[in-house]
């Protein structure tokens, strides 16, 4: 510390405070009044004086009394599935494609990144385009009357093709980003020992990438739980689309102010974040250790 | 969301040219001159109120959601006249509509503006009984021209009112004109009729009833017509207030009376938007449609004078058929308005005659709620509708409107889209909406 004049010092404390105080500020203060307010009744009317506690109650509601919860839930895990097992490893199939330099390889990632860039609004418009029941493109091509939106044993499949479509863009533009940093020689040293190109990707370039396959990993996570706009668009997450994020958004935002039994189901959602968060850095903090 | 707020979208497609044109110089010279008039009696009817608070009174603000151009234009003028008629200006605070909505409680607890626009139903009734609105009943015994159903719609749970109806659209069952006389189809007035037509359009090759629900909300209004006509207004207010069980016989039968009518819908409604369907009425796929005048949104030039309407047909003839959904928006005052005399005058101006004529002059689709008002400029759709509403012995406002917007939005839609889905199951779904209705009215 002697080492470190007045100004450094300084600056340091301020380098520190400032971060802390908004994320204490914007992260943890709302956070906690969340938690606080899921165990009362508030409807956003009147002062916070008046607000009476009523313990685990919105919690035994939301499990209980509340029919859209457990196909919330349902969704959002086969949403992570989904994401999981189709979509993160397609986009990096196409992100290795890609990077064998084709032809016309741009226009490839533009085409494939175009989505991720797209207003949400627009997405919505360009899908309902596509799965109207009466004037959409899907039945009017193929001639068939499946209700793509309606039939919740349908739509939550629909909206799975639209999501991965974006995610899938993302995902590659991720991934090719990481393969163009791989040292070439790794590559040229496994050719000259006669690896095949799959063994070589497996055996060499994987493991190289694990910093980035880590990333990809946890924004597959964070999408699919906190996937939300598309089935907002759609529907407001309704009828086969519910997720939790948007059983939340309908209790707590707007002019419903369920605010206290909203909070619970928030509450759920950040405890399950929490879970994932935690083997997240858990897994990352033992890595540094080594 | 796409649905029409008020009549504002409506309103905007159906200007014809020759009033979208109009210079807007003549216009205000007209409400400058009704305003003169007007201004008079004002002043005489207020006595010496206005006097002494001469500098409070100069000034009145008005919260508006009226954020659509045409809609906001004709506010501005209306106020105009006001301004001119009792030199009091007016600010208006113009906030987008959902943006309005959504901020309500925000709103009303902060510093609202001394006038705000609303609209009649359990939430007016609901910020009145909070002390949030302002009592309106001075202005009430100023106002004409309203019919005692407008009255009822603007009365809190104390009796007294806190609200003034500015216009209004009702819910009926749509149809065209050219497709009914082609087949010799005959408006029904009764349930029975009403099935035995809906056969018959069947077997001619038609879908009966069109039918979309994919936002929710439209299905509120089968639900709110066949409640009305089997178990009457004051018990389709009271289940909406909470006071009256899902769960009774009543309920079950407005339930099973729509399972019964549901192979006449419209198939697959829960991914069809309000548009599509109102589309396969437009094409003549479709025999009927139960919606808001607004449906006339996807009609234009012959097919909208093709477009015809009928109120839905009794049920029970104890009953009768004269109650309708026709939500009204209109005008409340805050709770401390900053000058209550002003206020006053300007929520008496927005109610009169006067301010209802330069919203029909400027905005000639509007149904205004004063029957004072010049509506030659009416179409014969329009009139239809006046009519219709005009003769209502009770007016309801919509389901997500008479009841809390928790209770409608989180409970009720989710319920009547899983009745639409399976209609079999009418005991355990009114039970589940039972449980959580007691859950949320409680809190």
């Amino acid at each position: 510390m002697r080492l470190l004049s007045r100004t450094d010092r300084v600056v340091i404390t301020l380098m520190v405070l400032v971060p802390l105080l908004l994320v204490v500020g914007l992260v943890w203060l709302p956070a906690a009044a969340t938690v606080l307010l899921s165990g009362t009744d508030w409807d956003g009317i009147g002062p916070l004086g008046e607000i009476d506690w009523v313990g685990w109650r919105n919690y035994d509601d939301v499990v209980s009394n509340y029919p859209p919860f457990v196909p919330a839930v349902q969704n959002n895990l086969l949403w992570l599935a989904a994401l999981f097992v189709v979509a993160t490893p397609f986009g990096m199939f196409l992100a290795v494609l890609l990077d064998k330099e084709l032809r016309g390889s741009r226009i490839y990632q533009t085409a494939l990144y175009l989505p991720v860039v797209l207003s949400l609004a627009l997405i919505g418009f360009v899908w309902q385009l596509i799965y109207s029941r009466d004037q959409g493109l899907l039945n009017g091509v193929f001639g068939g009357d499946t209700d793509w939106y309606g039939d919740p044993n349908v739509n939550i499949w629909a909206v799975l093709v639209a999501a991965g479509w974006r995610h899938v863009g993302y995902i590659m533009l991720l991934y090719l980003a990481g393969l163009k940093g791989v040292d070439p020689s790794l590559r040229e040293a496994a050719a000259v020992d006669g690896a095949s190109e799959t063994r070589t990707f497996f055996r060499v370039v994987f493991p190289v990438m694990r910093p980035i396959n880590i990333i990809v990993l946890v924004v597959t996570v964070i999408e699919s739980l906190r996937a939300f706009d598309l089935v907002w668009v759609i529907n407001k997450g309704r009828n086969g689309l519910e997720l939790i994020s948007a059983l939340v958004t309908q209790n707590v935002v707007g002019e419903a102010s369920r605010i206290g039994f909203g909070s619970a189901l928030a509450t759920i959602m950040l405890a399950v974040s929490l879970v994932f968060i935690t083997l997240y850095l858990w897994t990352v903090m033992r890595e540094e250790k080594r | 969301m796409s649905r029409p707020r008020t009549q504002a979208e409506y309103l905007a497609r159906l200007v014809p040219p020759s009033v979208a044109g109009l210079n807007r110089r003549s216009l205000l010279a007209g409400a400058a001159g009704t305003g003169a008039l007007l201004g008079t009696g004002l002043l005489a009817g207020c006595g010496d109120s206005d006097s002494g608070s001469g500098s409070d009174a100069k000034r009145v603000s008005l919260g508006s959601n009226q954020s659509d151009p045409k809609p906001k234009d004709v506010l501005a003028k209306v106020t105009a006249g006001f301004t001119t008629s009792a030199g009091t200006s007016v600010d208006i605070n113009t906030v987008d509509h959902n943006t309005f909505q959504e901020n309500i409680n925000n709103y009303l607890q902060g510093k609202p503006d001394d006038v705000f626009t609303w609209f009649a139903g359990y939430r007016m009734r609901f910020f009145a009984a909070k002390g949030l609105a302002g009592d309106l009943s001075d202005v009430w015994g100023k106002l004409d021209g309203y019919s005692d159903a407008f009255k009822k719609a603007s009365t809190g749970d104390d009796g007294k009112q806190y609200f003034v109806p500015a216009s209004y659209y009702p819910w009926a069952v749509f149809y065209r004109k050219s497709v009914w006389q082609q087949r010799g189809y005959q408006v029904p007035t009764t349930l029975d009729q009403f099935t035995a037509l809906g056969a018959q359009m069947k077997k001619d090759g038609l879908t009966p009833i069109a039918f979309a629900d994919k936002d929710g909300w439209p299905a509120m209004g089968t639900f709110d017509i066949l409640n009305l006509r089997i178990n009457g207004y004051q018990f389709h207010i009271d289940l909406m207030a909470g006071k009256e069980a899902w769960t009774s016989d009543k309920v079950k039968k407005v339930f099973d009376t729509w399972a019964g009518l549901l192979p006449l819908h419209q198939p697959d409604a829960l991914g069809r938007t309000w548009q599509e369907a109102a589309q396969s009425l437009q094409q003549k796929k479709s025999g009927m449609y139960l919606l808001g005048l607004f449906v006339g949104q996807q009609f234009s030039g012959a097919d909208l004078e093709d477009l015809d309407f009928f109120t839905f047909p009794e049920v029970d003839s104890t009953i009768g058929a004269k109650a309708l959904d026709a939500p009204i928006d209109g005008y409340m005052m805050a709770r401390k308005p900053k000058s209550k005399d002003a206020a006053t005058k300007l929520l008496t101006y927005l109610g009169s005659k006067e301010a209802a004529d330069i919203t029909v002059k400027n905005d000639p689709s509007t149904l205004v709620a004063n029957t004072g008002a010049d509506t030659a400029g009416y179409t014969a759709l329009q009139k239809k509708a006046a009519e219709l509403v005009g003769s209502a012995t009770e007016i309801a406002q919509f389901l997500d409107r008479d009841t809390r917007p928790d209770f409608a939005s989180t409970v009720i839609i989710p319920a009547l889209q899983q009745f639409i889905k399976d209609p079999k199951d009418i005991g355990g779904l009114l039970t589940s909406i039972e449980n959580q209705k007691k859950s949320i009215f409680t809190s």
